[in-house]
């Protein structure tokens, strides 16, 4: 753990480090470069604005009508006789969705169950190896301009489906 | 598709809202929620604006094309359709090192110049082969070490708060390999289809 803190908070300083040495070497007018890049980074995220605030509304309004719940009842019994744990199913649904209620519903499975229980391996596991699709869809798309999205989401949503059978497997064999 | 699923999620949760009694919840959620996209998005712009600049900076002074060139191998086999030197091979590499860190944040405005350089090479607003192989890896995650979920593990007194990270690789491997796999199969599915 220590290593890998370490790593973590000494890559980005060294990074810039490195860039900027770089730059100076190469007499590349370092901070006039940096500003005309940055420009772009305002002009980006107001673009991005009405892609995310057009997919959260439309996600939050199937979350608070308690439709997901009430769907995840209806198929837990399926996939309990599969083997796959109930509580964990409301994570894997959420998860390629929404990023931020799928943190919420790990740190909720963690404290309920306890960090080293098998839900909570398997939470913190799937958490880890999955991503938000169409958080990142939207963004990247939406950032850039592209409208036809072609098979992405498909592939997307099948490497989530994969991922989260493969974490349910993985950690019954090393944990289970 | 997103147009479908969009539309799907909204009108499920309406509709469902109607017959169960959550009409408030619903109202009130369409308020906040989209208060809270405004939030995030504003959000964005100290990261976007910090990495754009570096990257600028860093792209003047060649090091995407100097970290290129050592991973050219891989990379190209991966997406086969960028030209070899092309600034685009700089930006995928920044954005999967990034990843690969957990460095979310450093990963996005990346993600977005590799894109851009990509929309420049296929000069339509329609998502090209290299755009969807990208977004595949993105979405699949490519996390070594899951940083935020450590934390919080570590919060709730775990008594080991990294023994995840061992599983996490190898779920990450799987998915991300799927990913690539899933997405070959339909790249050359539409091919055939033509």
């Amino acid at each position: 753990m220590g290593i890998i803190t370490s790593v973590s908070t000494w890559l980005i300083p060294c990074f810039i480090l490195l860039v900027l040495v770089a730059a100076t070497w190469k007499r590349v007018p370092a901070y006039e470069t940096f500003v005309e890049g940055g420009k772009e980074g305002v002009k980006m995220a107001f673009s991005l604005l009405p892609f995310l605030v057009g997919m959260i509304v439309s996600i939050s309004i199937l979350r608070s009508s308690g439709a997901l719940e009430a769907f995840v009842g209806f198929i837990s019994p399926l996939l309990i006789s599969i083997g796959i744990p109930p509580d964990i199913i409301p994570l894997a649904l959420v998860r390629p969705i929404s990023g931020t209620a799928a943190l919420g519903m790990t740190t909720e499975l963690i404290s309920t169950h306890g960090p080293d229980s098998f839900i909570g391996r398997l939470a913190s596991t799937m958490q880890g190896s999955t991503d938000t699709t169409l958080y990142i869809l939207t963004v990247y798309f939406g950032a850039v301009g592209i409208k036809k999205m072609r098979y992405a989401l498909k592939v997307g949503l099948l490497a989530d489906l994969i991922g989260i059978l493969a974490s349910i497997i993985i950690v019954t064999i090393i944990f289970g | 598709m997103v147009n479908i699923i969009w539309a799907c999620m909204a009108i499920i949760g309406i509709v469902y809202a109607m017959f169960n009694g959550t009409m408030d919840q619903v109202n009130q959620a369409v308020f906040e929620s989209a208060n809270e996209a405004v939030t995030l998005s504003i959000g964005l712009i100290s990261v976007l604006v910090f990495w754009l600049g570096i990257m600028k900076v860093a792209e003047s002074a060649g090091i995407l094309e100097v970290l290129s060139k050592l991973f050219r191998p891989v990379i190209s086999r991966i997406f086969p359709d960028i030209p070899k030197d092309h600034p685009a091979m700089g930006y995928i590499l920044s954005n999967i090192t990034a990843n690969l860190f957990g460095l979310g944040n450093a990963a996005t405005p990346m993600g977005i110049k590799a894109l851009e350089q990509m929309k420049q090479l296929s000069g339509s607003d329609t998502a090209s082969r290299s755009m969807i192989t990208f977004l595949a890896l993105n979405t699949s995650s490519l996390t070594l070490i899951p940083t935020t979920v450590i934390a919080i593990r570590m919060q709730y007194n775990s008594i080991s708060p990294t023994e995840i990270v061992g599983t996490t690789i190898i779920a990450t491997m799987i998915s991300t390999v799927s990913a690539i796999l899933i997405d070959r199969f339909f790249y050359y599915k539409s091919i055939w289809r033509k």
